[in-house]
């Protein structure tokens, strides 16, 4: 079996998820006997290419337009490119990619056919351009490779229109893979339509939607109209091999409750912050800690102000790299209470971490943990129950915390992938 | 009678923090940006301090010693100048040699203690008398507090520890028809006199000096001199920030130009004459009560205090820090009241002020922070640190 992904990142350079989830699909299927050939906007050259063969499309040249590519690109063609759209992304980086694109924007918009565009792999300002950019090349790519595959798989919205378009130039069946939807992103009425259109052209062009949760799957079903009996759900793993825990030597000896993700609403954020008004009324011997940052951060210190625990409530700001190991060895409890969240990785790297950690339902990850405490996010008083719990009493900690490192081991790409195998494969041999 | 002119300059700077992080809470307790603040103090020592002392001086000697004018030094810039930048205390004690400079009283550490603590206003008043007897070898005698802060309450409290005379703002909501330039006594206390920053001609200088969109502009010293002639009243007080002169005004604009000629024309002046303080509280007599319930000060369009309080992540930081007092009292350790002092100054919360629209512009250029939030957390976070030490410290006493 061969593959033909296209993705948007690859470590080790990535900006959110999505990257690490598809080295680990991409290793885990190399496992599993499945050769790729991955397809991503702007390789570097430094990714590891042990278990996939990477191409870069920025070096790929669009030459030969058949008939029926140039009938599909008529069809992207209206996609509007002049507005921001930015996905998963944190405020720095946005900063940073919209300065870049200022710059960089009157070069990549005169590139035309039979050249190289040069993607920036980045989730910046131009990003709807690269996206049916990223199309065209994909098509040709498919075509270059003709043979060489038997199924083609596309990572989120992003890439969905190479995948289309690959498709629609080989024959071969597509694969899209959702990570996460337009709701996760927005609020219900508050969606990007155009991203929207994209998503629910490739769920409906492809023979198999992949999501990485039954959360997700019923979004893909209620608000993308799919057919449930083409979408399936293969949740998320995590990769932990050469991964020693961090031991950080602490400076403060209160217990320390952990929040750490973009500060959006769809986080949770001020779930969060009351759930911790309460604790501090019955314990002062605690601490809580918001890492990260976001468009809801100065309302939440504001909130934080207002309650007056702001000498117990503390904001780090955005957390790079090896700080967020060291985060999480200082801290004692983990909390995700999202409104609204595919699967959601970071409790998976907390338990991880040895420490146990407090979900909302309404996450993905609350499907496969059964050693994660689970609360609704809007119930703040049983969060609060629960930090209070973990915090004052040994056992439970504990316990969480053996269960739940255990249980986070045993999440591995080698099953999940299996999985997807078989989708593959009711897909290759209907 | 000749009309009075008087000029005081406030020289004050805060003690920076350091970017604190979450990750150095009870780990370690140096709180404090000691690059930056000596880097900003030296160079605002060569661009202002000391060429502006240096040109008072000779204005002084010119002028056969009919050039007066006050300082108030706060003790936090006291201990940069030492640290830093020693010859700045050199040049401020010969003008404290010719007699004719005041230095006055203020909360040692810029502090906003007068709104909320009578004892740590009292235990900081003290510790900036004690300094400037000290380094300049003076007892002050008049009394202005942090960023000309006043009421009734206020004044009788610096009444109570001595001080007859009392600077702060000609605030317009208060003088309401009345004007600043007469000098007036605390409702509270008839025997303690006022004297009323003139606003609008001290902000001619401090602000509007260098802008070219000014109707006024240029201004010089014979226009300003006629607008003084023409000030109804019997005295004029000048009060603004000492680092106007080649900080805020550049050099380029021609302030110093003017200072020097100011000094020579008003001197030379039938009608006019420069006073000190005490001078000026010796020379008027009260025209009146000024019944000021609410704090004013000379800060924003408001005149109140809504730029250190005026919003809660402000309100938070300095309830967390005055609730540490108490303990602090029992404790008594010099280290703590240092650092509490260090932290009590008011330029921490005015850099969590979000009054962005109306003041802008002044805020924006005294704020190392980008956002207020960026300067709430990490104030936060070092207040975090020093509350810690402070309970170890009561633990073990126990």
């Amino acid at each position: 079996m061969k593959v033909l992904m296209f993705g948007w990142e690859f470590p080790p350079h990535i900006a959110g998820g999505l990257g690490t989830a598809c080295e680990g699909i991409v290793k885990g299927l190399a496992h599993n006997g499945v050769e790729t050939l991955f397809v991503m906007p702007s390789a570097s050259g430094d990714e590891d290419q042990s278990c996939a063969t990477i191409l870069n499309a920025s070096d790929v040249a669009v030459q030969h337009v058949s008939d029926t590519v140039e009938a599909f690109l008529d069809k992207v063609k209206f996609i509007n490119v002049d507005s921001n759209i930015v996905p998963y992304v944190d405020p720095e980086e946005y900063f940073e990619a919209i300065e870049r694109m200022k710059r960089e924007q009157t070069r990549e918009t005169t590139v035309g056919f039979g050249q190289k565009f040069k993607f920036s792999g980045k989730y910046g300002a131009n990003l709807l351009e690269e996206v049916s950019r990223y199309a065209q090349v994909g098509g040709t790519i498919a075509m270059q490779h003709a043979g060489e595959f038997d199924v083609i798989h596309a990572h989120d919205w992003l890439t969905y229109l190479a995948g289309i378009a690959a498709k629609e130039l080989s024959g071969k069946p597509l694969v899209v893979h959702v990570h996460a939807t337009s709701f996760d992103r927005g609020t219900d009425d508050m969606v990007d339509t155009r991203v929207y259109s994209i998503e629910k052209r490739g769920m409906e062009a492809a023979d198999r939607v992949v999501t990485v949760s039954d959360l997700t799957r019923n979004i893909v079903i209620n608000k993308y109209g799919i057919d449930p009996g083409k979408v399936v759900t293969v949740h998320n793993a995590v990769d932990f091999s050469g991964r020693e825990n961090l031991h950080v030597e602490r400076g403060v000896h209160d217990k320390v409750v952990t929040f750490l993700g973009r500060i959006t609403f769809q986080k949770g954020p001020e779930y969060f912050i009351e759930a911790a008004a309460k604790v501090l009324k019955r314990t002062r011997n605690v601490r809580f800690v918001m890492a990260g940052s976001g468009d809801m951060m100065q309302r939440a210190i504001r909130q934080v102000a207002r309650l007056g625990i702001s000498d117990r409530f503390h904001f780090t700001g955005f957390l790079r790299g090896q700080e967020v190991q060291k985060m999480f060895a200082l801290s004692d409890v983990y909390i995700m209470p999202s409104v609204s969240e595919p699967f959601g990785i970071s409790p998976l790297e907390a338990m991880r971490s040895n420490v146990p950690s407090i979900i909302s339902h309404q996450s993905g990850a609350a499907e496969v943990l059964k050693y994660a405490l689970k609360v609704d996010f809007w119930d703040v008083d049983a969060m609060a129950d629960d930090i209070y719990a973990l915090l004052q009493y040994p056992a439970l900690s504990d316990f969480a915390n053996r269960q739940g490192f255990d249980e986070v081991n045993a999440l591995k790409w080698n099953n999940a992938t299996r999985k997807l195998k078989k989708v593959y494969e009711s897909v290759v041999n209907p | 009678m000749k009309k009075s002119i008087c000029l005081y300059f406030q020289v004050h700077q805060p003690t920076r923090l350091r970017l604190y992080r979450f990750f150095d809470i009870g780990k370690d307790s140096h709180y404090y940006d000691d690059f930056a603040n000596r880097t900003i103090l030296k160079r605002i020592a060569q661009k202002c301090y000391l060429p502006m002392n240096e040109l008072l001086l000779e204005a002084i000697t010119k002028s056969k010693g009919k050039f007066k004018l006050a300082f108030s030094i706060s003790g936090s810039a006291l201990e940069q100048f030492d640290r830093y930048a020693p010859e700045v205390i050199a040049s401020f004690r010969k003008l404290a040699e010719t007699g004719n400079v005041e230095f006055l009283c203020e909360t040692y550490n810029h502090s906003l203690s007068s709104l909320v603590s009578p004892q740590e206003f009292a235990h900081q008043v003290g510790k900036h008398k004690a300094a400037v007897e000290q380094y300049f070898g003076v007892t002050p005698k008049v009394f202005r507090n942090t960023e000309l802060i006043y009421s009734d309450a206020i004044g009788k409290m610096a009444f109570d520890l001595g001080f007859k005379t009392m600077l702060t703002e000609g605030a317009r909501h208060i003088m309401g028809w009345k004007s600043p330039n007469y000098v007036y006594n605390n409702d509270f206390v008839e025997d303690q006199k006022l004297l009323l920053r003139n606003y609008s001609l001290s902000d001619d200088i401090a602000f509007r000096f260098s802008d070219r969109g000014w109707s006024e502009w240029p201004l010089t010293a014979e226009k300003f001199v006629d607008w003084l002639h023409g000030a109804e009243g019997e005295i004029v007080n000048l009060f603004m920030d000492y680092e106007t002169f080649g900080e805020h005004q550049s050099p380029e604009c021609g302030i110093f130009e003017f200072m020097r000629a100011l000094p020579e024309f008003i001197s030379k002046d039938k009608e006019l004459e420069f006073v000190t303080p005490s001078r000026a509280a010796a020379k008027h007599k009260s025209i009146g009560d000024l019944s000021v319930p609410q704090p004013i000060s000379w800060a924003d369009e408001e005149r109140d205090t809504s730029a250190w309080l005026g919003n809660e992540l402000q309100q938070d930081a300095f309830n967390k820090l005055y609730g540490l007092e108490e303990k602090l009292s029992i404790l008594n350790d010099p280290a703590l009241w240092n650092d509490f002092g260090h932290l009590s100054e008011s330029d921490h919360v005015y850099y969590m002020c979000t009054k962005f629209f109306s003041d802008g512009e002044v805020h924006k250029r005294f704020n190392p922070y980008d956002t207020p939030y960026e300067a709430f957390i990490n104030y936060m976070n070092v207040l975090s640190d020093f509350i810690i030490r402070v309970n170890n410290a009561i633990a073990e006493k126990q």
